[in-house]
């Protein structure tokens, strides 16, 4: 039964089918209570968790999204159910935390991961083609590093315990979330009065969600950055049918349900200062390819044991308190009486992107290690 | 003789890449070592959508496959 379950998600029609459930799932977590355009965007949310922790004090964003600890949880049980629990790390793991940083760097830029630039463009917002052209051109020159040679070195397998780390921290920040203690006046644990941070579906229909998709998405790869790469270096289209089998089910459900507005400006969490959505997810592309998947798809391995991707997930949430302290996270539009003021970067946010850039090839050109 | 490609302990896309550059240099047939079912998985798709022939065994801690014409 097991093997032909793994059998079935390891085909074409297992990756579809959870492409399928996310696009069905997030528009109705957008309905429920989540933000527009932003049913599930994992860089989001890490940004949200970490405002929660006080990592950053950007008081709309702060929340504890169960949606991403069920992303590693449900991987978890998946992972336990179908003995692939694995505890394995120490592939460079600073270069992963730093990738990490400079992935939500660039997510913050466009204000989502590849995940919402795909919910995005479902609900209407055209502003997410340009972020997802600029995913593709980061992660085609991720895979040009890549065919130079370019690789993190090997994992090894280690203490089962070591796995446990991030599927426990996704415990106890479920605990925060339902105990809500307050550690000092004024202190945190922070949750958003008004904001995107304050919009949200109820805790245990997120959880829920979080935990199918957990679930689903490590027994059949799911990857949205695996799925341009894939593309691009072989042709090969397994990957990227799942992609598309989430936006075209989001699209339909959006319009099903009345959530698809189309335009270029003014959408709801997001800008139309195209150079920087581009540059932004050009950086997150290529970042999220040399660390070998995207945010999501590091949530689901976090959560069967691999401890490189911990690494790059925490990275994700220390870097989105980076880009919120700092003031490099993109503004988005936003319409007052009647008059659109275009949102964007500030200086600081442009000069994280180049910077970004450039660390992020220098770590393309210099990490080049034969593997005999 | 066989062609060993150890892939254990890499990221993807490494194994497939690894085992790509192989299956192209012609000598089969190919031992890949693998220590995820992911990867297992993956070499797999990529070398079936070749048209070759891959069996795999649990070898210690991963999966060998073999791959021949």
């Amino acid at each position: 039964m097991l093997n032909r379950l793994t059998r079935f998600f390891a085909s074409r029609w297992g990756i579809i089918l959870t492409g399928a459930v996310v696009g069905v799932i997030a528009p109705l977590l957008q309905k429920y209570g989540n933000p527009k355009n932003m049913g599930i965007c994992v860089a989001c949310f890490e940004r949200d968790i970490a405002g929660a922790l006080g990592l950053h004090r950007t008081a709309i964003v702060q929340y504890i999204r169960p949606e991403i600890i069920g992303f590693v949880l449900g991987a978890t049980i998946a992972a336990l159910i179908f003995r692939e629990f694995k505890s394995r790390g120490g592939s460079a793991p600073i270069v992963r935390f730093l990738l990490g940083v400079f992935a939500m760097i660039g997510a913050l830029a466009f204000l989502g991961c590849p995940w919402r630039a795909n919910l995005r463009l479902a609900g209407g917002d055209l502003t997410a083609l340009v972020g997802l052209a600029g995913l593709v051109i980061g992660v085609f020159i991720g895979v040009l590093f890549l065919k130079s040679g370019y690789n993190l070195g090997r994992s090894q397998k280690t203490h089962a315990a070591a796995g446990w780390i991030l599927p426990l921290l996704m415990v106890g920040l479920f605990l925060l979330l339902v105990f809500r203690p307050v550690f000092s006046e004024g202190g945190p644990i922070f949750f958003s009065e008004s904001g995107p941070g304050s919009l949200a579906a109820p805790i245990l229909l997120s959880l829920g969600a979080g935990l199918l998709i957990g679930f689903l998405a490590q027994r059949s790869r799911f990857c949205t950055v695996g799925a341009v790469r894939d593309v691009i270096l072989m042709r090969d289209t397994h990957l990227i049918s799942g992609v598309g089998a989430l936006l075209v089910v989001a699209f339909i459900m959006n319009l099903i349900i009345g959530q698809f507005n189309p335009g270029y400006t003014g959408q709801p969490v997001a800008h139309s200062a195209w150079l920087w959505n581009l540059l932004g997810m050009v950086l997150a592309g290529l970042a999220y390819t040399l660390a070998g998947g995207c945010p999501g798809r590091q949530l689901f391995l976090s959560g069967e044991g691999d401890g490189d991707a911990g690494i790059f997930v925490l990275g994700m949430i220390v870097g989105a308190g980076i880009a919120h302290n700092f003031s490099l996270a993109a503004k988005a539009d936003s319409v007052t009486d009647g008059v659109l003021t275009v949102g964007g970067l500030s200086q600081f946010g442009m000069v994280a992107v180049i910077l970004g850039l450039v660390v992020c090839a220098l770590i393309g050109l210099t990490m080049r290690k034969k593997i005999a | 003789m066989t062609k060993i490609v150890d892939a254990r302990g890499l990221s993807c896309p490494q194994p497939v890449m690894l085992a790509n550059d192989a299956i192209r240099e012609g000598e089969f047939p190919i031992e890949v070592l693998v220590d995820t079912v992911t990867s297992r998985e993956n070499v797999l798709r990529m070398a079936k959508s070749k048209g070759l022939q891959v069996e795999f065994i649990s070898d210690g801690d991963g999966f060998k496959l073999t791959i021949t014409k």
